[in-house]
């Protein structure tokens, strides 16, 4: 029997077996070739180093990046709050002490981490990666085994490049068709969620695969794979095919002359065998997918963009139907509302979601030429300071500006409450971001996700949109030559 | 890390799935560079409610948590064990956890019990019903005790065993150093480094 590509990446990082004991086994000791660090999760892991006087393992296998405290306005000026400041001014002398590369607010290659990762092509198919933010699995649509870890396995890797792992099961989620004009990526992993559940993942890393997968993108796949961890998964995975090869051509940290052939050559071998088996399969078809929002506050509570709020009455399981409750008071939504009639009054463009150069394209391409409902404040964040810089090269910056969307500089802004980017109690946000908690995006905010071609069009028509409700624009005002209103969103290879 | 063989202390339910460690403890906390000192914490949006069961006696003094399925799903923040810790909390009772909250639980000592949904209805109903009731969380044996509801637990072996002999994990895997640096050796020289920076 052949293997998963998740278990032939697991096979090649075992620097010893479990031993077995008993009934179960150990875990086995798996290296790590990546290690991704930022301010929050790491301050106390570099003290337990220190106290323990170890020293950090690999510092040429370790990159920092300040990304989750840090303001997107003013950013020359000193962080005005002082436990922010403190935390990234603790990260600066750590990655000193320590000899950590560290990309500072300023610089061209900060960014949101699993941003910067991929543009500096140091995420890789094959790598094992992980980072104290469970978001972590945004670098799987490489074909890595990339997890989110909490700080006691940040300071562990840090002293060994290892950390201790029980091997995991395996989920394949097949996606086969072909998606319609702005239907997107964001849409599959928002319908795949609605469909396992919160905790559908546990245990388990998932492979996306079929034709719709191989269709997209890398950012497209990106944006996948950072959801899975709101499946409940460790880790989710599309094996590397030549559009990944072609996004990495050339990158700075790819491999270069005959290193790149070697390197292709093994990548190659990264797809799951024909003969494997999974320990579970899903199955979602991408001809029926439409635009897929969520109404409730966590992110396994959504629909299709034309259906309407759910009753807690639609729900068999008591658990479902009393968080249902509980939402929809939260979200002061009322069951049988159409989904097209939710106001709202921030639209956030950003997080390590949706917020690379692709992502800010599509939206772009929908609000050219067209009017900002005036009550919508929009926020659009890129995702760092590279993709900032390339939008404006493309003048995309002036396209968000001049539809009176804020144009802001790199972070994780207002996709958690920990940054000066948050809604104020009661206030409505389409969001591109991951997480619909409560209090999420600031104290009280309510939060709906949504796609890149959603936000865009809801801060056209004020009310959750796709780019169908629009009214079409006239052909003249549109100033580009081939009018692509609604954009093949995120197939592009 | 201290041992721990068995802990009993009131038990506290809350009756509430997918509790996220965004509600454990907000973002805003996570600026903080100690590991200590979260208490204040600990579910901070909703203790402003005076009703939450945490602001009422004996829950107050509680220690073991009896949460709804898919406990500690989210963000990958640590600081949810430590404010849960830091309250006073030794153990959580859930049928099921998400994957990184336990791991983190793991290393930090506290016992993340996976119990099954129809046993956790019949610990919350002993604890709604008798308030200041103490559950006994057996790690030897793999049990909860409350009241007249005895039941098992799962907690993965290398876990358990870990917690009851108070091991540090960083220091077991450095028993193992000759191994990773015979790893290290056979790595392929192609393998990316982020050091020197390029850019």
């Amino acid at each position: 029997m052949g293997n998963t590509l998740a278990e032939k990446v697991w096979d090649a990082h075992v620097v010893r077996k479990g031993e077995v004991q008993g009934a179960e086994s150990q875990p086995d000791l798996i290296y790590i070739d990546l290690h991704l660090i930022h301010e929050v999760t790491s301050p106390q892991a570099f003290e337990g180093l220190r106290l323990a006087g170890r020293p950090l393992r690999r510092p040429d296998l370790t990159i920092a990046t300040e990304d989750h405290n840090t303001p997107t306005w003013d950013i020359d000026k000193p962080i005005a709050d002082l436990t922010s400041r403190t935390q990234i001014e603790t990260l600066r002398a750590n990655c000193k002490e320590f000899g950590v590369r560290l990309h500072s607010l300023g610089d061209a290659q900060q960014g949101i981490v699993h941003i910067i990762g991929p543009q500096l092509g140091l995420t890789q198919p094959g790598l094992t990666v992980v980072c104290g933010d469970s978001h972590t699995s945004t670098h799987g649509a490489f074909g890595a085994l990339a997890m989110g870890i909490g700080t006691s396995e940040v300071e562990h890797v840090m002293a060994t490049q290892t950390l201790s792992l029980k091997p995991f099961k395996t989920m394949a989620i097949n996606v086969e068709g072909t998606l319609k004009p702005g239907v997107t990526s964001k849409d599959i992993i928002l319908a795949v969620i609605a469909k396992i559940g919160t905790g559908g993942g546990q245990g388990y890393v998932l492979e996306y695969r079929g034709s719709a997968i191989r269709a997209l993108s890398m950012e497209a796949r990106m944006t996948i794979c950072n959801m899975s961890i709101e499946a409940g998964a460790r880790a989710g995975m599309v094996a590397p095919d030549e559009i990944t090869f072609a996004y990495l051509k050339d990158k700075p940290h790819a491999p270069q002359g005959d290193d790149w052939d070697s390197a292709v050559e093994n990548w190659r071998t990264l797809r799951t065998d024909d003969d494997a088996v999974f320990d579970a399969e899903v199955s979602l078809d991408a001809n029926d997918l439409e635009p897929f929002v969520t109404w409730g506050t966590n992110p396994g509570q959504g629909v299709s963009l034309s259906q309407a709020v759910p009753s807690p009455d639609d729900f068999a399981d008591e658990n479902d139907k009393a968080a249902c409750e509980r939402a929809l008071e939260y979200m002061a939504l009322d069951a049988g509302t159409p989904m097209k009639d939710i106001r709202v009054d921030t639209v956030f463009l950003g997080s390590c979601t949706n917020s690379r150069i692709e992502d800010l394209r599509i939206a772009a391409d929908i609000i050219r030429g067209r009017v900002k409902d005036p009550d919508i404040r929009m926020m659009v964040v890129p995702g760092s300071a590279r993709v900032r810089l390339d939008a404006e090269a493309e003048g995309l910056d002036q396209v968000f500006k001049d539809f009176g969307a804020e144009w802001r500089f790199a972070g994780c802004s207002m996709c958690l409450g920990m940054n000066p980017d948050q809604l104020a109690p009661g206030e409505r946000c389409a969001s591109t971001s991951n997480r619909n908690f409560e209090g999420r995006q600031g104290k009280g905010g309510r939060t709906h996700l949504v796609s890149p071609v959603v936000a865009a069009a809801t801060a056209v028509r004020g009310t959750l949109s796709s780019p169908s409700d629009l009214d079409p624009l006239p052909p003249a005002s549109t100033g580009k030559p081939d009018d692509v209103v609604v954009p093949a969103a995120s197939n592009a290879a | 890390m201290e041992k721990i063989i068995k802990h009993s202390g009131i038990g506290v339910p809350l009756r509430q799935s997918n509790i996220d460690t965004d509600q454990i403890i907000p973002a805003v906390y996570l600026k903080r560079i100690t590991r200590t000192g979260f208490e204040d914490a600990l579910f901070a949006e909703w203790r402003k409610d005076l009703n939450f069961i945490l602001n009422r006696s004996p829950f107050d003094a509680g220690s073991v948590l009896v949460a709804g399925p898919d406990f500690g799903t989210g963000s990958s923040r640590e600081h949810a064990v430590w404010a849960l810790k830091d309250y006073g909390f030794k153990a959580v009772l859930a049928s099921r956890f998400a994957d990184i909250f336990r791991g983190n639980s793991g290393k930090q000592g506290l016992i993340a019990a996976q119990v099954v949904q129809d046993d956790i209805e019949l610990i919350w109903k002993v604890l709604e019903n008798h308030p200041g009731t103490e559950v006994t969380v057996d790690l030897q044996d793999r049990t909860v005790v409350c009241g007249s509801v005895t039941a098992p637990f799962q907690i993965d072996d290398y876990t358990r065993w870990r917690l009851l002999e108070g091991l540090d994990d960083i220091g077991l895997t450095l028993t193992h150093e000759e191994s990773i640096t015979e790893y290290e050796g056979s790595r392929p020289d192609w393998k990316p480094r982020t050091l020197p920076a390029r850019s």
